[in-house]
């Protein structure tokens, strides 16, 4: 029973981080249709500049720039490398966000080299709850997440801003007719994933206070999955995603005979799910018009 | 008594809860050219997608000279002898003109060559290949297209995209051509061409065509039969003439 | 038949046969490469053959994928292993090379059935990030095996062969690859694959079995890169499965996409270019420094994808190219008759894709869709 619970516990926070990263994915999917391979190095990114910025020994200020930092590096991007190349083949822009993402992951690897740094940026301890052993790190994630997650339902429920993302989302073309500046809300989609993609930096750290120049590789691609299981463009979809494959790896973990093949166990699952629902849980299907 | 080409048999589609086309049932005859014509939305292109695979009818069936066609996929449709061109011209625009007419001739039974062949580049790779060519400028020679065989198909002028994807279509060696929308966007001239190209196609080829247009002067110049359809329902069919001072057409193309 | 020889298609054959044929004379008549040299050749063989077979699947079928890597770990695993078994029974000779290639290659075609049936169903993203989890699905199941069947984390140990030999058969390899892939896309088959790329609706109204061509291409491509891996088996004397993570299949993308996608000529001289300044740089830049290099390659990756496809670039694309740089080079006047109909475009491939609108148009088998009820003949 504690062990249910505490793996439980760790499932849900670490599907809350896959969920915050798969939101990332999801947002700049449904509005830049493009994937952006490059979303997970950002959380790398992030992990870096809390370990700068821990050096003067107040986490608030190295998270706020950690925040600030990433939205900047986004922002950036998707201005130099992605907007060049709005309405050029999707491949030419997944290749060039492959090329972002190694750019990322080889100049962090120059600034910082290729050992791992450690780096604490609270000091958690361990509570009891309901007999078993919960990391408050664990619930403070959890917590955090949902709090993001009604913040960012709201936001795009109930602003003008937001109400423009789904205008764009659901089509480009109109929603420029309509007065929507579609380049300012482009911008504001990678302006927010990066910040959540920030958070998601500090939650690894808190899980296990080291990072590398990988750190983001495949926490991202595992997102994507994440987000892509709950119907990539959905915001509900990705959150719900995370949480599953955030349950499904903790679960794994406990279990000794398949605890190797998580990562197969995960992959596997993208593919089934691809291939049986290729729109995923919540995602819509379109056809194309012949 | 000539012989029925295509037959279809209380033909429909639903997509979820729109009946996009229902109880069409349409005769057409050897040599006939047939329209079909009806306001925007009617259904029309949605016909044409059923009878070409694209879309698996929810009711109803057709015959195309006897054998039912039903739930083929598309390119086994093709090879039983249904062709078509698009409303919005779909070429293979990064390949020469002859390319795509060869991509047409891709499946004919007499230029068949496997991949084992062409691997190791045995004798008939070659013929076929020389064989291929030497068809494809033939049909590109009908369509006046010739002497542009070795530009982009993407570089040629909208017109004669037209008559390179009927010439393509004619390439597979249908039994029935259907042509959507094929004098769309073209000037005056260019449609009375067009009338001379598809009744020389009919005449020499020995072809069935069915299409969707437009322009009544067109289909009145042009079409021995048309089916007029509104909301996925058939509302008149029979011989032009008669079929187009229907008062029920009358109301629905002038609106009432 | 052959009433013009095209020499500009035999061309590479013609550099890489004798080139081949003058080092192989050298080393058979007891001269003596550099083992550096040696190793280098051996490695820009694979390259080669992992760039031209992966240039098929994304320049000519015009789909992305991300699993070149966990072909060729398929490819160097069963293929080494083979190699282990044999070497007790046929010794280290040509005959035991022979067969490992072949069982390698064998594997990886079937691997390539095995997730090309359902993954060629997906287009675009979706079908790249499937490639993707199989190379790491792969990686990860090798990674677990026992010491005993594929070594494990400690990776699997190949019989050594001479390598006085070895880079010969490699390139003999090249060969044979460079002869299937260039055979296959200059046939009506390559022009029928060519054509899905460009327009797939068409295509299938055309009568071309779509689902097939994609399917064989796929399945092609995956075997070289099998056999690519065997290779690499015998050149390293051992095969780490986490070599083949996801990064590599990135390096030999960056060949195809950096030589011009749909051109294999392109694909070998990127291969070639980039296996040379790989190692080059390698004894150049040591400890940190070494990702100075892939720090290069991301953005000669970026420049070169932004260049070729930003539509505000176009005009300038038009005015000065290679192309027209080479022609004035060589002196010939622009013919626009002679233009090369194969080359992919950027801006066609693949068809675009809407948010959501992931399947291709109805690829189900008709059997399949019988059973889901909504038909079934008669």
């Amino acid at each position: 029973m504690e062990l249910i619970l505490s793996t439980l516990i760790n499932g849900l926070s670490l599907g809350g981080i896959y969920a915050m990263i798969a939101l990332g994915y999801t947002m700049v999917y449904g509005i830049a249709k493009m994937l952006n391979f490059a979303h997970g190095d950002i959380i790398m990114v992030g992990g870096y500049v809390i370990y700068v910025f821990m050096a003067t020994q107040n986490p608030l200020l190295a998270i706020l720039m950690a925040v600030v930092f990433c939205v900047i590096l986004g922002i950036v991007i998707e201005k130099v490398a992605y907007k060049p190349l709005r309405g050029a083949s999707p491949l030419a822009v997944l290749i060039t966000a492959i090329g972002v993402s190694y750019l990322l992951q080889s100049l962090a690897q120059i600034i910082f080299g290729s050992a791992s740094k450690m780096v604490t940026v609270f000091e958690f301890g361990s509570v009891k709850f309901l007999g078993a052993n919960v990391q408050i790190s664990s619930l403070v994630t959890l917590a955090v997440t949902i709090v993001v997650m009604i913040c960012l339902t709201l936001f795009v429920k109930c602003t003008r801003v937001g109400r423009a993302m789904i205008a764009v989302s659901e089509d480009k073309g109109a929603a420029q007719l309509m007065g929507i500046n579609v380049n300012r809300i482009i911008t504001i989609t990678f302006a927010i994933g990066s910040s959540l993609a920030a958070l998601a930096g500090l939650f690894y750290l808190l899980k296990a206070p080291t990072i590398t120049n990988t750190l983001g590789a495949m926490p991202g691609i595992k997102a994507f999955t994440a987000a892509v299981i709950g119907g990539i463009g959905s915001i509900p979809g990705a959150m719900l995603g995370g949480i599953l494959l955030g349950i499904v790896e903790a679960i794994s973990y406990k279990i000794t005979a398949i605890a190797p093949y998580t990562d197969a166990i995960e992959f596997s699952i993208l593919i089934i799910i691809l291939l049986v629902r290729p729109t995923g849980f919540l995602g819509k299907k379109r056809r194309e018009k012949v | 008594m000539s012989e029925i080409i295509l037959e279809t048999k209380d033909l429909g589609i639903t997509f979820g809860g729109l009946k996009a086309a229902q109880n069409v049932n349409i005769k057409i005859k050897k040599n006939q050219i047939y329209g079909l014509i009806g306001p925007n939305g009617a259904g029309k292109t949605t016909i044409f997608n059923l009878l070409t695979g694209v879309y698996k009818p929810t009711a109803g069936t057709f015959y195309l000279c006897g054998e039912e066609l039903k739930g083929l996929p598309q390119d086994k449709i093709n090879h039983k002898g249904i062709a078509r061109t698009f409303q919005n011209i779909r070429l293979f625009n990064n390949m020469s003109v002859v390319r795509n007419v060869m991509v047409g001739l891709h499946d004919r039974p007499e230029y068949k060559c496997t991949v084992f062949e062409t691997l190791f580049r045995l004798p008939r790779h070659f013929k076929v290949e020389k064989e291929m060519r030497a068809k494809a400028k033939e049909l590109l020679k009908i369509f006046d297209l010739e002497d542009e065989r070795n530009n982009l198909a993407c570089n040629l002028p909208y017109g004669k995209q037209r008559k390179l994807e009927i010439a393509r279509a004619l390439a597979t060696n249908p039994k029935l051509l259907l042509l959507d929308e094929p004098a769309a966007g073209m000037n005056p001239n260019e449609t009375e061409d067009l009338v001379k190209t598809i009744q020389f196609i009919r005449d020499n080829f020995d072809m069935t065509i069915l299409l969707i247009e437009h322009d009544m002067k067109f289909v009145q110049g042009l079409c021995d039969e048309i089916t007029v359809l509104n909301f996925g329902t058939v509302l008149a069919e029979g011989d032009t003439k008669t079929a187009l001072s229907d008062p029920e057409v009358i109301k629905a193309y002038i609106g009432g | 038949m052959f009433k013009k020889f095209k020499i500009n298609h035999y061309i590479n054959y013609i550099i890489i046969g004798i080139m081949t044929a003058v080092l192989a004379a050298i080393t058979l008549t007891g001269g003596r490469l550099d083992s550096s040299f040696i190793y280098m050749l051996e490695k820009m063989a694979i390259s080669i053959i992992l760039a031209v077979s992966l240039s098929l699947v994304v320049g000519f079928l015009g789909e992305l994928s991300l699993g070149h890597a966990g072909f060729m770990c398929v490819g160097a695993y069963l293929g080494g292993k083979t190699a282990c078994l044999l070497e007790p029974l046929l010794g280290n000779g040509i005959l035991t090379f022979i067969i490992s290639i072949l069982v390698g290659a064998a594997v990886a075609a079937v691997c390539g059935i095995i997730i090309g049936i359902p993954a060629l169903r997906l287009r675009g993203d979706y079908l790249a990030i499937v490639t993707l989890a199989f190379g790491e699905i792969v990686k990860s199941l090798f990674q677990n095996t026992s010491e005993e069947s594929f070594g494990g984390t400690l990776g699997l140990d190949t019989p050594r062969y001479d390598k006085k030999y070895l880079f010969i058969f490699a390139f003999i390899l090249v060969l044979v690859t460079l002869a299937v892939v260039q055979n296959f896309i200059r046939s009506k088959h390559g022009r029928a694959v060519t054509a899905i790329r460009d327009n797939e609706i068409a295509a299938r109204a055309t009568g071309i079995n779509v689902t097939k061509y994609k399917l064989l291409t796929f399945t092609l491509s995956a075997t070289f890169a099998g056999v690519a891996g065997v290779l690499y088996s015998f050149s390293n004397y051992t095969v780490q499965s986490l070599t083949f993570g996801y990064n590599y299949s990135i390096d030999i993308l960056v060949m195809v996409v950096l030589g011009g996608m749909g051109s294999i000529n392109g694909s070998i001289i990127a291969a070639t270019l980039i296996t040379f300044l790989d190692i080059k740089l390698a004894t150049v830049l040591t400890g940190d420094l070494a990702v100075l290099q892939n720090l290069i390659y991301a953005l000669i990756l970026i420049i070169i994808v932004v260049y070729n496809n930003a539509p505000a670039l176009k005009g300038f694309r038009e005015k000065y190219n290679l192309n027209i740089f080479m022609r004035k080079l060589l002196r010939h006047k622009h013919d626009p008759s002679k233009i090369k109909d194969d080359a992919a475009k950027w801006d066609v491939v693949p068809t675009k894709i809407e948010m959501n609108e992931v399947l291709s148009i109805d690829l189900t088998p008709p059997e399949a869709r019988d059973l889901t009820g909504k038909g079934g003949k008669k």
